[in-house]
């Protein structure tokens, strides 16, 4: 049962969150790259040097944070309301009864799905922001493909990879938890679920704010 | 049989049941009946173990449910089946998926023995065949039913039932107390049915706890209803002028 949910929410989480994903990404990357086209202009730096810092904002800061704000917006809600509307159609207290173990059987295949499926969706999101930087150059006059793809070959430190998967993990954990918990003690009715929804998003966003901080001290140093 | 032992429930400054005592007995189907804000919905969640009790004791037989270890209360809780008023049946699950749910958590059942059990509930609530169908696509009174199915998917030895009328037509009400009533007597078990339809009162109760204002206002059964003088009882019971006249002409009838 538990695999079988966890595979749902696989599904929900993963599947259900690519267009979104691709759409904002797409657009981060070409804005970071417009934007630096404009602060680049009339200085000494190397035209390649946009392409290694579309590649370095995506990768140690956009991919992971970005995604995991649209996540806390999209599954965050989703999950509270999910659990939060199975508590007031007495769903859980049925599980109750019967002897399950609600916080465990609602909750861990949440977490589980999300741990497993965000490392994908920022690699994923990373990947569409890079290409969204590309096509920005591609339209501009002034700097060519091959710059852009010279900076992404450039001063490459796998260690920021590997910070991207930190934190994309710890906010998945992050955003999870905050709108399970948000659902599961929800009460009231209607209204009240609502107002669970909204601060499993709010909090969300501001705690993965937070922990964006604090990881940025702890893996690069402050 | 269940034994409700000086139960006490408060919720803040709210006293909502004020020491009930009542044992629910074995093979019958026990009513608990009362006005709205009796405390009936109360009582019955304390019974089950989702509410603790202020002060006082839940027996299961000789068990005492809040002083049970965690394994023995889950092996309890087993052998307890429960209808919910708005059904509870999982909205993304099939008719099949909710009534094998507790067999997929708790069993080691193979598929086929998983099947024929959920084909045996199905048949015994007079619903074979729509083990595809989802919550959504059946009506209220069949939605009842599976919750039944699913409640006595893994024979338990004790029955729950809150309002398991409500919003149903009167004659699928009837269907639905009877089936109550039949699974009871077949399975002997222990049923407790918290209601304030009285044609369930009148047909089914028989062992029946009126609750007024958070106490125990009378106990008795079906037959004895007509004939009690407690004016509690006759006021819940014959609230409209036409169930008034009703009983009446039905007292003022020769033998």
């Amino acid at each position: 049962m538990y695999y079988k949910e966890t595979v749902r929410q696989m599904y929900d989480i993963g599947i259900g969150s690519l267009m979104i994903i691709f759409v904002v990404n797409i657009f981060i990357g070409a804005v970071t790259a417009v934007q630096f086209i404009y602060q680049l202009s009339g200085t000494f730096i190397p035209k390649y040097y946009i392409g290694y810092i579309v590649r370095d904002m995506t990768i140690i800061e956009l991919a992971a944070t970005f995604s995991s704000i649209i996540l806390a917006g999209k599954v965050g809600s989703n999950i509270a309301s999910e659990i939060g509307g199975m508590r007031q159609k007495e769903h859980i207290d049925a599980m109750e009864i019967m002897g399950v173990n609600t916080s465990s059987y609602l909750v861990l295949p949440k977490l589980v799905a999300m741990m497993l499926v965000i490392p994908i969706l920022v690699s994923v999101a990373a990947l569409f922001s890079i290409g969204g930087g590309f096509m920005a150059i591609m339209a501009s006059d002034n700097y060519s493909n091959e710059d852009f793809i010279q900076g992404l070959r450039s001063f490459f430190v796998p260690w920021n990879v590997s910070m991207m998967y930190i934190k994309a993990l710890v906010f998945g954990y992050i955003l999870t938890s905050i709108a399970c918990y948000q659902g599961y003690f929800v009460k009231g009715g209607s209204i009240e679920l609502g107002q669970a929804s909204t601060r499993a998003v709010v909090f969300g966003i501001i705690v993965i704010l937070i922990a964006d901080y604090l990881l940025a001290v702890l893996l690069i140093g402050g | 049989m269940i034994t409700a032992k000086n139960i006490f429930k408060s919720f803040g400054d709210q006293e909502v049941l004020k020491g009930i005592d009542f044992t629910f007995e074995k093979a019958k189907t026990n009513l608990i009946i009362g006005k709205s804000g009796a405390g009936k919905t109360v009582l019955l969640k304390i019974l089950v173990g989702l509410f603790d009790p202020t002060d006082g004791e839940v027996f299961y037989d000789d068990n005492n449910l809040f002083a049970l270890p965690k394994r023995d209360l889950l092996q309890l809780r087993m052998k307890v089946g429960m209808l919910f008023q708005g059904n509870a049946l999982f909205d993304s699950m099939t008719v099949e998926e909710n009534i094998r749910f507790p067999m997929d958590m708790f069993t080691k059942f193979s598929k086929a023995e998983k099947q024929k059990q959920v084909d045996h509930c199905l048949e015994r609530v007079s619903l074979p065949g729509i083990n595809k169908k989802y919550p959504s696509e059946i009506s209220g009174g069949m939605q009842k039913r599976v919750g039944i199915a699913r409640a006595i998917v893994l024979n338990p030895k004790y029955l729950f039932a809150d309002e398991p009328n409500s919003g149903l037509d009167p004659k699928t009400a009837i269907t639905i107390d009877e089936l109550l009533s039949d699974i009871t007597k077949d399975n002997k078990i222990t049923t407790i049915i918290n209601t304030h339809d009285m044609n369930s009162v009148m047909e089914i109760g028989e062992n029946i706890c009126l609750l007024h204002l958070g106490k125990l206002a009378w106990q008795g059964n079906k037959d004895q209803v007509l004939e009690e003088k407690n004016e509690i009882l006759q006021n819940f019971i014959f609230a409209s002028p036409f169930l008034q006249k009703l009983k009446a002409r039905a007292l003022s009838k020769p033998e």
